[in-house]
């Protein structure tokens, strides 16, 4: 390298001894999170082979089960996240142009994205485990997508609950559209029931299919890995705010934002695919 | 080196070690990011013909979301060519890792349960035994 003419006075107090200059410790460091990023195409790639595996298996699981997923948070979120990768891109603008103000605007509008991503995020796993949609075998809905009751561990526990529902469920039971001859049956089992005692169909009668649980068990496991690398980019992004707020960023040393960046629009790429195979389609 | 980033176009290497994104690009690639989005939640809504279309046209458009991420807010544009090697070299292989997965998924067709929550559904052709 003959960049030595780089090396005046200017320079930033972060380029470490070993490099020949601004621009050489810069190309180390884009060559790593470039690195990075494929190992991170490929680790997520192992969740996509299983999913289009399990999907390719149970189509009619899949179609059914997204159903349990709000399509609006989902696109909400979806809004947060590309919000935030503009405000990550033009962070790295701000720093290369030495834009104090807008570096520390957008740092800041990225983390506090990044935090309303989580809290929806949190939101929905929270209504996940209210409905009784586990992973695995845990996986014991109270509740069709429809709302319609249906007959789980956690009703057997409280008969009380149950016997509040009544009215409720003797009007969704009419209603039940699957299978004919399940229906029937259910009403018979309701017509025979100590008055007070519904009997609510069970999952096969209410219409959830078998191995539901799959389409639960990659919806934690794919938002989960997700949401992890989201909470790790809030803290780097956390990181670079108060960097940024103590004026570390100039035009020769603006690295560490555009690695974050970088990485930051990955997690981007993966949610846009996450939301259509889970929400959408 | 810090005189002129503004005027950063790739070819430039004697001066900054980056392109510099311009604004109006920014705010284009995140504008048209914004109405993919909103044009995959409607495209959902509408029935193609079948499932597999559906898939279709939802991954056609995450993938285009996914490209212009990549080209423009990654400014994969403005890369260094081996950059852009290394990160083609490992989309390539979640593709292969991908199409070697499915090639495998005939192996197990007795697990399918097909039609088994909706009796009236016809099931494919293709996946008969």
């Amino acid at each position: 390298m003959s960049h030595s003419a780089h090396e005046d006075s200017g320079q930033s107090p972060f380029i470490a001894h070993h490099y020949d200059n601004a621009r050489h410790q810069f190309e180390a460091g884009k060559l790593g999170i470039w690195l990075f990023l494929v190992t991170e195409i490929l680790f997520f790639s192992g969740l996509f082979v299983a999913y289009i595996i399990y999907r390719y298996h149970h189509p009619e699981m899949f179609e059914y089960a997204n159903r349990y997923l709000s399509v609006k948070a989902g696109a909400i979120n979806t809004c947060v996240l590309i919000i935030s990768s503009l405000t990550a891109a033009w962070a790295v603008r701000a720093a290369q142009l030495r834009q104090r103000k807008t570096l520390i605007t957008c740092l800041a509008i990225t983390v506090v994205c990044a935090f309303a991503f989580l809290g929806i995020k949190a939101k929905e796993y929270a209504h996940k485990f209210h409905m009784g949609t586990y992973w695995g075998e845990d996986f014991d809905p109270c509740e069709t997508p429809d709302l319609t009751p249906i007959d789980c561990a956690e009703r057997h526990e409280g008969h009380e609950a149950a016997a509040g529902k009544a009215e409720a469920t003797a009007a969704a039971d009419t209603t039940a559209k699957p299978g004919a001859e399940a229906a029937a049956g259910t009403g018979e089992a309701a017509a025979t029931a100590k008055p007070g005692e519904v009997k609510l169909p069970d999952r096969v009668a209410a219409g959830v299919p078998p191995h539901t649980s799959y389409f639960f068990s990659l919806y934690f496991g794919m938002t989960g890995l997700h949401g992890i690398h989201v909470l790790i980019g809030a803290g780097v992004f956390i990181w670079l705010l108060i960097r940024a707020i103590k004026g570390h960023f100039s035009p020769d040393y603006f690295g560490p934002v555009e690695y974050a960046a970088l990485y930051w629009h990955l997690v981007d790429i993966i949610w846009i695919f996450l939301f259509p195979l889970l929400y959408l389609i | 080196m810090e005189a002129h980033p503004e005027t950063n176009h790739g070819d430039d290497h004697g001066h900054g070690f980056a392109h510099v994104a311009s604004v109006k690009s920014l705010i284009l690639t995140w504008g048209t990011l914004m109405c993919l989005t909103g044009l995959t939640v409607y495209a959902s809504t509408i029935h193609f013909g079948s499932n597999s279309m559906n898939l279709l046209v939802a991954m056609a458009i995450a993938i285009v979301k996914g490209t212009l991420v990549i080209v423009f807010f990654m400014h994969m544009r403005h890369e260094k060519p081996f950059h852009v090697i290394i990160i083609a070299a490992g989309i390539l292989f979640a593709v292969l890792f991908v199409s070697i997965g499915l090639i495998d998924t005939g192996q197990y067709q007795d697990d399918v349960v097909w039609g088994s929550y909706d009796p009236g559904a016809q099931p494919t052709t293709s996946t008969t035994p």
